[in-house]
């Protein structure tokens, strides 16, 4: 059964990434990556990890990718590609050389550490307990005691962006304003 | 195997034993069931809804088919189907006949975790017991509950973006724009009200939520203090684009909206989901502030309806709440005319966000002090004190921000 999971999940976030990749018109590729992000979540519930799957499709699906979607049609950029002509001469060549390291570098991470893939974690075993709410109390209990400093610190890092943002995407006031008294 | 196969069988305790012909029986038995009675309730509030504007504008309504109309939705999906399906010229062909299944799935999928009846009296926590297999009133009771609602109102948003994307034609995608930036804003306003009811009852399952609304007073609408729930009634008609939020289809502005380019059976689908969606949100406001198929008590006594045993009694409680508020929803529609489209963002982030997240700040230290043993007394006024001074900083910002605009020569 989980194994028929897996391969139904891994397939999906396969063909979505494909997808992603090949496809040439950008609102099709956007929709590929939602399909990637279901596999993934589809895997977070095989592995118990029920919350993380609810986030999973709530922040990505249901608002990044939206994010992305709303951009593509504003932009008006929602046309196909043509993939033959290339602004930058540089850029294929570099990113077959960068995707090849890390391909590289999955597959060694791998390989050295296939012992310890196949001890099972404690952290998230809990359909047992018949407690419905368990994962999202471990959850809960590890983000606010031991990585708590690291939880605040992204939400200044995410707040600090979102300032950021704003002030660059205001209109530049005129050159007598910046002498004035407004800041 | 057994823990691997509860978690993939949505946690389903009828499937302890491993996969067994009862269990599978009564679990296909509630699919079918909670879509029939999504597909007839939704035609029914279709005609409601006719009627009761009908109504209210002192007019008749539907009144040829059947008895007092009641067919009437039934006629014209007939006449739907039979129609000729368009396929625009400049459609992308693909997402253009994806969307309309992208926006009618998702409706029905919330429907499953709707605690439909049971006795959740005397601490029964709603089980029923069924052909010898103890089970509850409900399709799905995964540990995630409410947070699979939220996450299937998120997914909705794609059927109306892609459908006015994929028309090739300029209003419907101007709507489906407006349908997704409105959706999303709306959507942190509605978590924000949720977290309130989440925080309350210590739990995300909607079977435990409902379990834990035993007497009126322990109601969450009583139990959070109201704000939330005015929170959550505007944010849901918001992400259901009903009126007053129908911006999406503001036919003044947008000739007919997302859907303008769509006929036959694909159009169909869109009003069904919309009219599916509203159901569902009124099942989610009665699970969540009231008490879902739990009955009226005050104290002791319980409103108990004589000859009818108590798991059947839950699924007519529930009914009987779900309609006041389709009633609610209707009245919206007759009497409240469309917002701006900044007045409509303005709301969403300029007051109901901050509200709904100074009002769960309350909440979390009204909890605290009771944990820890505070005085009350001197954690209420203070937590106030804080979340107005927030408040007074909050409006000094419009001001200057708006000060601003106008000296940059924005229209509003």
């Amino acid at each position: 059964m989980e194994l028929f999971v897996f391969i139904c999940a891994a397939a999906m976030v396969l063909a979505g990434a494909l997808g992603v990749v090949l496809r040439s018109n950008p609102v099709h590729a956007a929709l590929s990556l939602v399909l990637t992000l279901f596999g993934i979540a589809v895997m977070f519930v095989s592995q118990q990890a029920e919350f993380l799957a609810a986030v999973q499709v709530v922040v990505y699906a249901g608002a990044i990718v939206v994010l992305f979607l709303f951009v593509i049609m504003l932009l008006g950029v929602d046309r196909a590609e043509n993939l033959e002509t290339e602004s930058l001469g540089v850029q294929r060549p570099l990113a077959i050389i960068l995707s090849l390291g890390f391909v590289a570098l999955l597959v060694t991470t791998i390989v050295q550490g296939r012992d310890s893939l196949n001890m099972r974690g404690d952290g998230l075993i809990t359909a047992d307990s018949g407690d419905h709410d368990a994962n999202i109390r471990q959850i809960a209990r590890s983000i606010f005691s031991n990585y708590v400093v690291a939880f605040e610190v992204t939400s200044v890092l995410l707040i600090v962006a979102v300032v950021g943002t704003v002030v660059l995407a205001r209109k530049r006031k005129s050159e007598k304003d910046l002498t004035g008294v407004s800041a | 195997m057994i823990a691997i196969t509860r978690s993939l069988l949505g946690i389903d305790p009828l499937f302890d034993g491993g996969l067994l012909w009862t269990p599978l029986f009564i679990v296909i038995l509630k699919v079918l069931v909670v879509f029939v009675i999504g597909l007839v309730a939704t035609m029914l509030m279709v005609w409601f809804e006719r009627k009761a504007i009908a109504g209210m504008q002192n007019r008749i309504g539907p009144n040829k088919a059947g008895p007092f109309g009641l067919l009437q939705t039934l006629a014209d999906g007939i006449k739907l189907f039979f129609k000729e399906d368009l396929l625009p010229e400049r459609s992308d062909r693909l997402v253009f006949r994806l969307a309309p299944y992208l926006s009618f799935v998702p409706a029905f999928l919330a429907f499953a975790i709707i605690p439909l009846g049971g006795d959740y009296r005397d601490g029964n926590g709603g089980v029923v017991t069924w052909f010898g297999h103890q089970t509850r009133v409900q399709l799905a009771d995964p540990p995630i509950g409410v947070l699979f609602a939220l996450a299937i109102s998120s997914i909705a948003v794609y059927g109306i973006m892609l459908a006015g994307w994929s028309s090739g034609s300029k209003y419907p995608l101007l709507g489906s724009v407006r349908a997704s930036a409105q959706m999303v804003s709306y959507e942190a306003a509605l978590g924000l009200s949720l977290a309130a009811v989440i925080l309350v009852t210590g739990t995300l399952s909607t079977s435990g939520i409902v379990g834990s609304q035993s007497s009126l007073g322990s109601w969450n609408i009583v139990a959070t203090g109201v704000i939330p729930f005015v929170i959550f009634l505007i944010s849901a008609t918001a992400e259901l684009n009903r009126p007053p939020f129908d911006l999406v289809e503001a036919e003044q502005e947008l000739v007919g909206g997302f859907n303008t380019e769509y006929s036959s059976i694909r159009f169909s689908l869109f009003f069904l989901a919309e009219f599916m969606n509203t159901i569902t949100m009124s099942a989610v406001i009665v699970t969540l502030f009231f008490g879902g198929p739990q009955p009226i008590s005050i104290g002791n006594t319980t409103l108990d309806i004589p000859l009818i045993n108590n798991s059947l009694e839950g699924s007519i409680w529930l009914i009987a709440k779900v309609l006041v508020f389709l009633y609610i929803y209707i009245w919206f529609r007759a009497s409240l005319p469309r917002f701006r489209y900044d007045q409509l963002m303005d709301l969403g982030w300029k007051f109901l966000i901050p509200a709904s997240l100074g009002w769960f700040m309350l909440l979390a230290a009204q909890r605290l002090a009771d944990n820890e043993n505070w005085d009350q007394l001197i954690v209420m006024p203070l937590s106030i004190a804080v979340i107005l001074v927030c408040f007074i900083f909050m409006q000094l910002a419009f001001r200057a921000s708006s000060k601003n605009r106008e000296s940059e020569g924005a229209a509003f």
